[in-house]
């Protein structure tokens, strides 16, 4: 080998190296370039330095898609850039999920967020692990008015409230009721049941009677809410901060875990989701009665089974025998700003439409609005329409929103992973709710020490 | 080797270098570096330690470790067996034929392809539901039960990822030197003979390299069971693979020393098994 060749090859070889630590270095430049923060400003919170008329970008789920759309109407001069996601759905986590990898890059986070779930505001309070702030912006603080914030009807900002900051703004309510449709109850001559007792005794008479009729589904992992919470079960409570307490021997668990059972042996309970295409195609007019979240009104009644109106009617929650009535709590989505938005100004206009304007809480969004004034109207226009065939249905649902069980509580994880985890695929498999008990409760108390909670 | 021809060699692997150190290397340093410590501050072994003991890494461990079982022996077994025959094929035209339909699902990316089977499994839906209810199963909830996802992760990934395996162990059998394989034929052997003797051994190469790329794909399995889980709302557990519980780690619990940590575990083992095969499979050798 000569000189010349040698030499030349280390000349290579230090090019090679110098090249390598260069992009190196650039690489891990791009990772470090951190927010910018504007001082403390007049929003309550250290905002991102703001740029006048720059777009915002929103994500939300395909039911919120319409929110937008009637803001691009009402608003053309504000620039919104709609991005859709899952919407959380189902306790997915991809929103935090998102973010996470956002505040890791110090990039890219939207400027409004839609979320199916009430638990985002847990972490989206918390500061990052890199200690910056968390996502969700401060409301209560400056950046929103208090007349508006008390325009939302009483304790529905609860979820979203940490320590007496609100960190979102509710989108609809979602107390459970019963529905039932009277047109079917006439023909089958069968009273609207009152309690969970009551319901399972129209479920054998139906399926004795005229099986093939239905009196719910248990497809969907947010019967949890519906069933668990709604019978007043202590399987998800979190007493205080860092604590979490599930019992699934408790009595009314297991009483409601045994109706449950009943009811999908003798099939007056199906497997379907209720937004498959095969729950609309098999059981739109099979549907006799069923306890379900208000929302149900739009989402399930006038949207995926098209009930005409006229037929369905709302009963007040299901309760035990000589019990009082408890709701379940089954959603009613949250609409969080972000904290690095460079356009607040136009964030707080979004917010404020979405949450309360007519064109969308009223006109085109399929649950019963949190923001009393739009809840009215929606009332109003569901009277308007006789989609009830009871004339207190307004009372009913209000009422209801005030019976929410506390004993069911909202924590960092979702209750629904665990069920659609454990008993979905066990009940699919034959097995029996009550038999799937004590390995649901351990997935959820395993769950919540992985999350850093304590079981009690 | 003139000078020229060895500094125009330099060039054309400085970019995969480039690439391989922005994008393999410096990642994995990182994360070596972020399993070792917490917050900065050097901890040893705690990262591992608290990730081993989390509820869901054993079963994760065994979710991943069989279905690597299966679709490494799958893949071995079929592509080799059907790579044969397809080369065994006289008519030029079928040879051809099948060889394109082979390779035609692997043109497909990862996530669609994902999609694509989620019709294929949803007995509601699916051009074979017939056969899925014949099985017994009468949900997509069915089909995907705990303990049929090695089964189905295996049919999925041999489906879009066998093709382009067919068509290169096709070349490497063309490889194989006529004068060999004539020479066989003279002595007697009928085609078995020729497979098991002449072609098998030759493919050995071939086949660790199959085996080692096809390892680090499976171990590292995280699109299909992503995808199925949030297709049916977490039914397919979202902690069912490694992979997938080093991304809730980082992403969910915000813990990047947890997550690095089960990354450098399975880089470890994955390395383990590779230099099994790369030393079995005389993969380093020249010829």
């Amino acid at each position: 080998m000569s000189q010349h060749s040698s030499f030349r090859r280390r000349a290579t070889r230090l090019i090679t190296s110098g090249a390598v630590v260069a992009t190196g270095l650039l690489v891990l430049s791009a990772c470090s370039t951190g927010a910018e923060e504007g001082g403390d400003s007049e929003y309550g919170f250290a905002a991102a330095e703001q740029v006048a008329d720059s777009p915002i970008t929103v994500w939300v789920d395909a039911s919120r898609e319409p929110a937008v759309t009637a803001f691009q109407e009402a608003y053309p001069d504000i620039d919104v850039v709609l991005e859709t996601y899952d919407g959380n759905a189902g306790g997915s986590g991809s929103f935090q999920s998102k973010i996470s990898l956002m505040d890791q890059a110090g990039d890219g986070w939207p400027d409004v967020v839609f979320s199916t779930q009430q638990n985002d505001a847990i972490w989206a309070s918390k500061d990052t692990p890199n200690g910056e702030a968390g996502f969700a912006a401060p409301l209560n603080k400056g950046f929103i008015e208090q007349d508006f914030l008390d325009g939302f009807a009483a304790g529905s900002l609860d979820y979203a409230t940490i320590d007496d900051t609100v960190y979102g703004l509710r989108n609809d309510l979602a107390q459970t009721v019963f529905y039932y449709n009277q047109k079917l109850l006439d023909e089958f001559g069968y009273e609207v049941p009152t309690t969970w007792e009551e319901y399972a005794e129209l479920g054998d008479q139906l399926a004795a009677e005229h099986p093939g009729y239905i009196l719910g589904s248990m497809g969907d992992s947010f019967m949890t809410y519906v069933y668990y919470g709604g019978s007043e079960s202590p399987v998800f409570q979190s007493p205080e901060a860092g604590v979490f307490h599930s019992d699934t021997s408790d009595e009314n668990a297991q009483k409601i875990s045994e109706i449950i059972d009943g009811m999908l042996e003798n099939g007056t309970l199906v497997q379907d989701s209720f937004f498959s295409a095969e729950f609309a195609a098999n059981y739109a007019d099979k549907l006799v009665g069923v306890p379900g979240p208000v929302w149900y009104t739009g989402a399930i009644f006038q949207g995926g089974l098209a009930t005409p109106a006229g037929e369905i009617g709302v009963a007040p929650p299901l309760s035990w025998e000589g019990g009082d009535v408890a709701a379940g709590n089954v959603g009613g989505g949250i609409w969080y700003a972000s904290r690095h938005s460079e356009n607040l100004e136009a964030v707080k206009t979004f917010l404020e439409f979405v949450t309360s304007a007519d064109e969308f809480q009223v006109e085109a969004s399929s649950g019963y609005p949190a923001y009393t004034s739009a809840a009215e109207k929606w009332l109003d226009k569901q009277a308007e329409a006789g989609y009830f065939v009871n004339d207190d249905f307004k009372t009913v649902m209000s009422d209801a929103a005030n019976q929410i069980w506390s004993g069911w509580n909202v924590t960092p994880w979702s209750p629904e992973t665990a069920w659609a985890k454990v008993v979905i695929p066990g009940m699919a498999e034959g097995e029996t709710v009550v038999s799937l008990l004590p390995a649901w409760q351990t997935e959820l108390e395993n769950e919540a020490t992985v999350n850093g909670y304590t079981v009690e | 080797m003139s000078a020229g021809q060895s500094r125009f060699g330099y060039v054309f692997v400085s970019g995969y270098t480039l690439l391989l150190v922005a994008f393999g290397l410096l990642p994995t340093l990182y994360a070596l570096f972020l399993s070792f410590t917490r917050n900065g501050v050097f901890v040893g072994f705690d990262n591992f330690v608290r990730v081993f003991n989390d509820y869901r890494f054993l079963p994760a461990v065994g979710h991943v470790a069989l279905y690597v079982v299966f679709w490494l022996i799958s893949l071995i077994v079929l592509v080799v067996v059907l790579a044969i025959v397809v080369h065994g094929i006289r008519v030029r035209w079928l040879g051809d034929t099948a060889r394109f339909l082979f390779y035609i699902p692997g043109a497909i990316a990862g996530a669609s392809s994902v999609l694509l089977w989620l019709f294929v499994l949803d007995p509601s839906v699916s051009p074979v539901s017939a056969l899925l209810r014949a099985m017994g199963y009468e949900s997509l909830v069915n089909v995907v039960a705990v303990g049929n996802l090695p089964v189905v992760f295996t049919v999925i990934a041999f489906w879009a990822g066998a093709g382009g395996w067919i068509v290169i162990m096709y070349g490497a059998l063309n490889n194989i030197s006529a004068d060999i394989m004539e020479a066989a034929r003279i002595d007697g052997a009928g085609a078995l003979q020729v497979a098991w003797h002449i072609q098998l051994p030759m493919l050995t190469k071939w086949i660790s390299y199959m085996g080692i790329m096809s390892l680090a794909a499976g171990t590292q399995l995280f699109v299909e069971p992503k995808v199925l889980a949030q297709a049916t709302k977490n039914v397919v557990p979202e902690d069912y693979s490694l992979n997938q519980l080093a991304y809730l780690y980082a992403f969910r619990q915000g813990d990047f020393s947890g997550s690095a940590a089960i990354s450098v575990m399975l880089l470890v083992v994955a390395l383990g098994l590779s230099t099994i095969f790369i030393f079995r499979g005389k993969l380093f050798e020249r010829d």
